[in-house]
C-alpha cells in the first residue's frame, strides 16, 4: 500500500496498465512532456515513451476522432481533454461514433478507448473551468460513464475502464485531485494523507463498474450522490448526527440500481444530491428510477439538491455551490416529510 | 442615414446550369498530354502544390493512353477492373429497381463513379483498411465480397451480418478491408487518420485509406483529419470524390469557388494530387503513389478524384429539380466504363463478343445472387430478424437495465403476437 492523493492515483493506473499492455498509449492537450495540467500524466513520457504519451493539436474533436480510430484498430488509447468543459467539439464523435460503432457493425468494430477529463467547481475556474455535463453524457447508450471520489476507487475504476471493450468516459472531480472537499471554502484544506481512501495498492488492481460504494451506513435516510457532493454529504450527516445510508454511485452508466432500491426501501426517505445543473440532470433520472423501483417505500417526497439552473458563475462560485446549508436543509425536511 | 462606402453584397455561389439550361462545358479542356508530372513518391510535399491545380489523366477518351502517370498494369488486371466496374453498374440497375419495388427502403447509387472505388482497392493491399463512404460498392466487389452478402445487408433480412442494424449500403465487412460506414458525414475521416497511426504505431506495413464526397470536406472532421495526418505523418490517403454534387449543392457551395479541393492540403503540408476520376489507369497510378509515399512514411496524400454523379443523390432525390436532365451526359469526361473498354479495344485485349459474354455473366451473377438474397427475407415479406436481437452490441455484454428493457419487451411482445 502507498499514500496517494487522486492524481497520483490516476497517473498510477495509466503507469500501471501502460507497464502490462504495449497498446496502452496516452494523449492529450500537453500530457507528454509537460505532464497534463494537473500533472495527471507526469513522468508518463519519460518512462514509456514519446510515442506512447504524446501531446496533440488543440483540437477535441481531432483527439476523440484518432482515439476512435485507433481503438477500432485494437489500441487501448486513453485520451485527455484538459477541462469537460472543452469536451463539446468532441462531443459528436463520443456520441454518434464511439458509442455507436459497435452496434452499427454488429461487433465487427468495437472502439475501447478510456476519456479521462476533470469535471466540476471549487476552484474558482468560472464558467469554463467548472462544468458536470455528465448528464449529457449519460443519455447516450453504448458509452459508460464513471465519477470517482477518492484515490482508491479512482486507480481501481481507471484501470476496469482502460480494460473495458467499450468507450468509457472517466469523469474526475477536480476539486478532490488533492484531498477530499468537505463543503467549506473557508475551512483549511485537507488532504488525502490522513484519510482511508489515500491508501492505495500500487500494483494491479479492479473496482468493478455498476457497483454504489457505501460511505457511511444508516436507517433514517437515503443521500444518492456522486463525485465532489460525496464529501459534502458526508459532513451534512455527521454536522446533523443523523443516520443515514450515503451511496456514492461511481457509476453512473451502468447504474447500480440495486444497492439503491435496496437503501430506500430500507430508509424510506431519499436525497439526491449533485453538482451539475438541476433540470434534465442526472438527478432527474435518479428520482425516476427511485420513484419507479421504491414508490412503495417512500415515507416522504424525494429530495434534490443541485448547481442552480445557470451557467456556473465565478464570483459567486459559493453561492452557485451546493454547499453545506443546502444538503441540511433538504436533510431535515425529507426527514421531518 | 449614413452613406454605404463599399460594393460589398452577400454572395451565394450558383452552379453554371440549372434546370432549362442548356449545359456546356466547351470551355472545359480535357487533354491528357498536359497532365502534371509524376515525382518521386517520396519528394517534398511542396512539390506536389502544382499537382492540387491541374489534373493527372493518363487515358484519352478516344482510349489511347499517355504520359508519365501510366501505371503500367497488364491486360488482365485491365479487365478485372472493368469487370468489377461493370457488376457496380449492374448491381446498382437491380438494387435501384428492387427499391422501387419495395423490396428495400433505401439505396444509393454511384453510377459514373465506380473507377475510383475500383481501382483504389486494386491499387491498395487487402489490409489496408479504407474508411468509405455509401458509394463505393465498388471496393467490396474488387476485395471479392459475396455479392449475396451485400444484397442481405440491403435487404436487412436475416442474411445481413448486422442484423439489420444499419441503413442499407452503410455496409461493414472488416474481413474485406471496409470500416463500418458511419452516416455521419465526415466523421470518419480523421479516425482513419488514428487507424493509420495505430498502424505505424503498431510498426506494420499497412495504411488506411479514407474518403469523403466534396461536399462533406465542408465539416471540421476534415480540418481534424488534415491537421491530424500532418502533425504526426500518419500513413493514410485522404481522399476527396469531387462529384460535384452534394445532393443537391453543387460544389461550389461546400467550399467557394477560389481553390480546388486538392488544394485543401497545401496549406497543411501534404502531399497533393487531382486525378481524372473517370480515369481507371490515372486513379489508380495516384493510388498506387500516394500508398508507397505512405508506406515509406511520407506521410499523408490529399486527392481529389474529379468526377461527376451521374443519377440522383439516392433513391429518395429527383436531381432534374436542381440541375439540367442531360447535364451529366454533356460532361466533358465520359463514362469511366466505357473509357476503359475503349482502351481495352484499342490494345487489342477486349472486342464484342468478350464484351456481351461478361455482360451475360454479370447478369447471371447479379440475378442469382438477388434470388438467393431475397430467400432470406426483405422489406416486402420479412427480415426473419428477431426483434429482440436489437439490445444486443449496444455493449460488449447487456448490462442490467438494458437486459430488463429486454425482459419487458419480450413479455410485451408475446403479448401482440399472441393477440395476432
Ligand atoms: C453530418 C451530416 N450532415 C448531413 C447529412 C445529410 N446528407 C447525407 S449525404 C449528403 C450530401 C453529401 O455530399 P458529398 O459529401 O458531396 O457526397 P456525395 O453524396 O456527393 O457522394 C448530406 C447533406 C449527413 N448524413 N451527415
Amino acid at each position: 500500500m502507498a499514500r496517494m492523493n487522486m492524481i497520483e492515483a490516476i497517473r498510477s493506473a495509466m503507469d500501471v496498465k501502460m507497464s502490462q499492455d504495449p497498446d496502452v498509449l496516452v494523449f492529450g492537450e500537453d500530457v507528454g512532456f509537460f505532464g497534463g495540467v494537473f500533472r495527471c500524466t507526469a513522468g508518463l513520457q519519460e518512462t514509456h515513451g514519446l510515442h506512447r504519451c504524446f501531446d496533440t493539436p488543440i483540437s477535441e474533436g481531432g483527439i476523440m476522432g484518432i482515439a476512435i480510430g485507433m481503438a477500432a484498430a485494437g489500441l487501448r488509447p486513453i485520451a485527455e481533454i484538459q477541462f469537460a468543459d472543452y469536451i463539446y467539439p468532441g462531443y459528436d464523435q463520443i456520441a454518434s461514433e464511439a458509442a455507436r460503432l459497435r452496434y452499427r457493425s454488429n461487433g465487427e468494430f468495437t472502439a475501447p478507448l478510456t476519456i479521462r477529463t476533470p469535471v466540476g467547481g471549487g476552484i474558482y475556474g468560472g464558467q469554463t473551468h467548472s462544468q458536470s455535463p455528465e448528464a449529457l453524457f449519460t443519455h447516450i447508450s453504448g458509452l459508460k460513464t464513471i465519477i470517482p471520489s477518492n484515490p482508491y476507487d479512482a486507480k481501481g475504476l481507471l484501470i476496469t475502464a482502460i480494460e473495458d471493450n467499450d468507450p468509457v468516459l472517466f469523469l474526475e472531480p477536480k476539486r478532490l485531485y488533492n484531498g477530499p472537499f468537505y463543503g467549506d471554502p473557508h475551512a483549511p484544506a485537507v488532504n488525502w494523507s490522513g484519510h482511508d481512501l489515500g491508501e492505495v495498492p500500487e500494483g494491479h488492481y479492479r473496482v468493478e463498474f455498476e457497483k454504489a460504494r457505501k460511505i457511511a451506513d444508516g436507517d433514517d435516510l437515503t443521500i444518492l450522490t456522486y463525485g465532489t457532493m460525496v464529501w459534502v454529504a458526508q459532513a451534512a450527516v455527521n454536522d446533523l448526527e443523523v443516520s443515514a445510508d450515503i451511496l456514492d454511485l461511481r457509476s453512473l452508466l451502468p447504474l447500480d440500481l440495486e444497492s439503491i432500491a435496496e437503501s430506500v426501501k430500507k430508509t424510506g426517505r431519499c436525497v439526491i444530491l449533485h453538482e451539475a445543473t438541476k433540470t434534465s440532470g442526472f438527478g432527474a433520472e435518479l428520482m425516476a428510477q427511485v420513484q419507479e423501483h421504491c414508490f412503495y417505500s417512500l415515507e416522504a417526497p424525494i429530495e434534490r439538491v443541485t448547481g442552480w439552473d445557470t451557467p456556473y458563475p465565478h464570483a459567486q462560485e459559493w453561492a452557485y455551490f451546493p454547499g453545506p446549508i443546502r444538503v441540511k436543509t433538504a436533510i431535515r425536511k425529507v426527514l421531518e416529510g | 442615414m449614413s452613406k454605404k462606402s463599399n460594393q460589398s453584397r452577400l454572395y451565394v455561389p450558383e452552379p453554371p446550369f440549372r434546370p432549362g439550361d442548356k449545359p456546356d462545358y466547351s470551355h472545359i479542356k480535357v487533354p491528357a498530354e498536359m497532365t502534371p508530372p509524376r515525382p518521386d513518391p517520396m519528394c517534398d510535399a511542396h512539390e506536389t502544390a502544382a499537382h492540387a491545380l491541374g489534373l493527372i489523366r493518363v487515358l484519352r477518351l478516344t482510349g489511347e493512353k499517355e504520359g508519365p502517370w501510366d501505371p503500367n498494369i497488364n491486360a488482365d488486371t485491365l479487365r478485372a477492373g472493368l469487370r468489377f466496374m461493370m457488376i457496380n453498374r449492374a448491381m446498382d440497375e437491380r438494387m435501384f429497381n428492387m427499391q422501387r419495388q419495395g423490396k428495400l427502403s433505401f439505396y444509393m447509387k454511384s453510377t459514373g463513379e465506380e473507377a475510383i472505388s475500383v481501382a483504389m482497392a486494386m491499387a491498395l493491399n487487402d489490409n489496408d483498411m479504407i474508411f468509405p463512404t455509401y458509394r463505393q460498392v465498388g471496393i467490396l466487389i474488387a476485395r471479392g465480397c459475396p455479392m449475396q452478402d451485400m444484397m442481405c445487408q440491403l435487404l436487412s433480412n436475416k442474411g445481413d451480418a448486422l442484423q439489420g442494424k444499419s441503413l442499407p449500403i452503410l455496409f461493414s465487412f472488416k474481413d474485406y478491408g471496409f470500416f463500418s460506414v458511419s452516416g455521419n458525414l465526415g466523421t470518419q475521416l480523421i479516425q482513419g487518420v488514428g487507424w493509420g497511426m495505430a498502424c505505424a504505431y503498431k510498426g506494420t506495413d499497412d495504411i488506411a485509406s479514407v474518403i469523403t464526397g466534396e461536399g462533406a470536406t465542408a465539416e471540421g472532421d476534415f480540418h481534424y483529419a488534415l491537421n491530424f495526418a500532418s502533425t504526426y505523418r500518419a500513413p493514410c490517403i485522404i481522399n476527396v470524390v469531387n462529384n460535384q454534387w452534394a445532393i443537391s449543392s453543387f460544389q461550389g457551395i461546400a467550399a467557394g469557388e477560389g481553390e480546388t479541393f486538392a488544394a485543401r492540403g497545401t496549406g497543411y503540408g501534404l502531399a497533393t494530387l487531382r486525378v481524372d476520376g473517370n480515369d481507371f489507369l490515372a486513379v489508380y497510378a495516384a493510388m498506387q503513389w500516394a500508398a508507397e509515399r505512405a508506406r515509406r512514411g511520407g506521410g499523408a496524400t490529399v486527392i481529389e478524384h474529379f468526377t461527376y454523379r451521374k443519377e440522383g443523390h439516392s433513391t429518395s432525390d429527383d436531381p432534374t429539380k436542381y440541375r439540367p436532365k442531360n447535364d451529366g451526359e454533356v460532361w466533358p469526361f465520359g463514362d469511366p466504363i466505357e473509357r476503359l473498354k475503349a482502351h481495352l479495344v484499342k490494345i487489342k485485349e477486349w472486342d464484342d463478343e468478350r464484351d456481351e459474354a461478361l455482360q451475360k455473366e454479370i447478369a447471371d451473377y447479379i440475378r442469382s445472387s438477388y434470388k438467393a438474397a431475397e430467400k432470406l427475407g426483405s422489406m416486402a415479406t420479412e427480415s426473419g430478424i428477431a426483434p429482440e436481437t436489437m439490445f444486443e452490441q449496444v455493449y460488449e455484454t447487456i448490462p442490467s437495465h438494458l437486459e430488463a428493457q429486454r425482459a419487458e419487451f419480450m413479455i410485451e411482445n408475446a403479448r401482440k403476437v399472441g393477440e395476432e
